[in-house]
């Protein structure tokens, strides 16, 4: 499904030149199940936004579903972000003044999906994410475990079969955490893509694959 | 995305920052409402020019003695000597003129008038029965001078309503004597109020024959005649008839002015138009500020909303989304704000009407139009930049900070 190949990314931070990362080459299945690990700075969630097609390599190749993805114009991102990847974030990033069901719409509503269809798939997905009677609560009014749920259900609605996520439990406590990791499981499970970006082992313990990285390299690369 | 869907994502911004989207409303509306406001000053202004003209009707024509060469100078002046005096015959003759309807001769003149132990200092006008029909006159009680040879006059007059009012206050005024200087005239009828009506207040006037003035004034000389021409298209014919008599009847000389209403009006007409588009264009300039206003604040929501803006493009929104959601909200505001400003305006306008009753104040509907639309087009030519400015943030860097 993904194929990185020399990948090199380098950030300019003044006259410094930062290599983010250093001629990382990659393959990842479909189905799979990947955890990213490694020290703050070594690259993991720079990796995780060259895969979602937010960044763009300096050099190297990305193949994704067997199509060179490399050079594609802006808008042609845009559409495969779109229809292909959902996003996780540490900050769950929901939109403050929207409700929980409107949030979840979003992507729906980008893609121009006509309103029952969307009606139709929001009924689904909060059903799907337990969130049915939190539908109607902007997410000031929600519980952590219940914004990142709702961000979990944002990620799925126009259904992608890539789901990166980058940290998604550093921001929730330890209990909530495993619960909403159990929930981005079921992503896993039910035989969508996951990578997922973390400084937690024991996450890494419950994923198929554990890539480890330092100074912007894979170093280490162990499946179960 | 859908147009609906859009439109929904910016009024739910719009919802979302209450104040803001407030004073900006408040800054667009104050705009528009200026511009609406006064124009329609200039426009009232245009308007009651021109009703004042039509109410002595725009077939009018006057006749002028003396020649003025440029338009304000007062004939005479500039050559230093005095013009031939116009006469009751150069009146009588114009009658010639196929194109001519009506003519009243006219002679003006402050007289001293008195009823019983009141008196005042009032306009007297001397004039024919055919005054009445020229200047669109009404009574309100008893009737106009009467007609008949102008060289040959009764002692009658006709008084302005507050010249009765004055002098006999509630007691009826018809049939009573009035002295003016050493001469006694009866009224024979009360004028309509009509008020002021370019430089004549009808209500406060006296009227008597043509010869009777002469004799009270001690002079031949009148003070113009007025002319109707038979219709608008007759106006050049009667204007060319006039000096073509009365310069046969001069010894060849041109030295009287003819003026007709109708030139007079169209360059009113053009001057006040002019004016109301200037001050109208000076009233947009605070249109452009409230622009200004706007990229202001579209510039702080691009900052304010790096995160939102770098989620959306994660989410697969093209940088054409985002440009159309950022230009969207200006348009928006710039919808709202006109509506507020043209309602504003409109009151305004009602307001300084009821100030100034006698003054039509209406929006040109130029102005009506165009405030709208120079607002939606300043919040849309302000997003611009604000709106490159979104589309081009890096999602990475945008969701990188919290």
């Amino acid at each position: 499904m993904i194929r990185l190949s020399g990948i090199e990314r380098v950030y300019h931070v003044g006259t410094d030149e930062v290599h983010a990362l250093r001629g990382v080459t990659l393959e990842i299945g479909s189905g799979e199940y990947v955890s990213i690990m490694g020290p703050s700075g070594s690259g993991k969630s720079t990796l995780l936004n060259i895969i979602g097609l937010l960044d763009r390599p300096n050099t190297g190749r990305y193949e994704l579903d067997d199509r060179d993805v490399t050079g594609l114009e802006d808008d042609e991102l845009a559409r495969l972000r779109r229809e292909k990847i959902g996003f996780v974030f540490q900050f769950f990033h929901l939109v403050p003044r929207l409700t929980a069901g409107q949030n979840i719409e979003l992507p729906m509503v980008l893609a121009g999906i006509e309103p029952p269809e969307r009606s139709k798939r929001l009924r689904r997905l909060l059903a799907e994410y337990g969130l049915e009677d939190r539908a109607h609560h902007r997410p000031a009014e929600l519980s952590g475990g219940q914004c990142q749920r709702v961000a979990i259900a944002r990620a799925m609605a126009m259904g992608p079969a890539l789901i990166l996520a980058d940290e998604p439990t550093g921001n929730l406590d330890r209990h909530t955490g495993q619960e909403v990791l159990a929930v981005l499981e079921r992503v896993h499970t039910g035989g969508g893509t996951l990578a997922v970006v973390t400084h937690d082992p024991e996450i890494g313990e419950r994923s198929g694959r554990r890539l480890r990285m330092v100074d912007g390299a894979i170093v280490s690369d162990s499946r179960d | 995305m859908r147009a609906a869907d859009t439109v929904q994502f910016s009024w739910r911004v719009l919802r979302g920052s209450r104040t803001r989207t407030l004073l900006i409303l408040l800054a667009m509306g104050i705009g528009v409402a200026a511009v609406v406001a006064v124009s329609s000053i200039g426009e009232g202004a245009r308007l009651y020019v021109v009703n004042q003209f039509g109410s002595l009707g725009t077939n009018l024509v006057s006749v002028l003695p003396g020649r003025s060469e440029t338009a304000g100078a007062m004939p005479g002046v500039l050559l230093g000597r005095t013009p031939r005096e116009l006469t009751l015959d150069d009146a009588l003759s114009l009658k010639r003129s196929t194109a001519i309807r009506l003519l009243a001769p006219l002679i003006v003149g402050a007289g001293d008038v008195r009823a019983g132990a009141r008196r005042r200092e009032t306009t007297v006008l001397g004039s024919t029965a055919e005054l009445m029909a020229i200047r669109r006159m009404e009574m309100t009680q008893g009737r106009f001078l009467p007609a008949g040879d102008p060289r040959h006059s009764q002692p009658v007059c006709v008084i302005g309503a507050k010249v009765a009012a004055e002098l006999f206050g509630a007691r009826p005024a018809l049939g009573e004597w009035l002295r003016i200087g050493e001469r006694r005239f009866r009224i024979i009828g009360i004028l309509a109020s009509q008020g002021e009506s370019l430089g004549f207040n009808t209500d406060d006037i006296v009227i008597v024959p043509l010869a009777a003035a002469q004799a009270l004034f001690n002079t031949e000389a009148l003070f113009r005649i007025l002319v109707e021409a038979k219709s608008r298209e007759q106006i050049a014919q009667a204007k060319a008839d006039i000096e073509t008599i009365l310069r046969e009847r001069h010894e060849g000389e041109r030295d009287v002015t003819v003026i007709t209403l109708d030139a007079v009006l169209a360059t009113f007409d053009r001057i006040l138009r002019a004016l109301t588009l200037a001050v109208g264009g000076l009233a947009a300039i605070s249109l452009a500020v409230s622009g200004i206003l706007i990229m202001n604040v579209m510039l702080i929501a691009v900052t304010q909303r790096r995160a939102e803006i770098g989620l959306l493009k994660a989410l697969g929104a093209t940088a054409a989304q985002i440009r159309l959601a950022f230009f969207t909200e200006a348009v928006l505001l710039a919808l709202g704000g006109a509506v507020l400003g043209l309602a504003a305006g409109k009151f305004a306008q009602w307001a300084i009407g009821q100030i100034y009753p006698s003054i039509p104040f209406t929006p040109p509907w130029w102005a009506v139009i165009a405030a709208p639309l120079t607002a939606i087009a300043t919040s849309v030519v302000f997003t611009v930049l604000p709106a490159r400015r979104a589309a081009r943030l890096d999602p990475v860097r945008s969701l990188s900070k919290r």
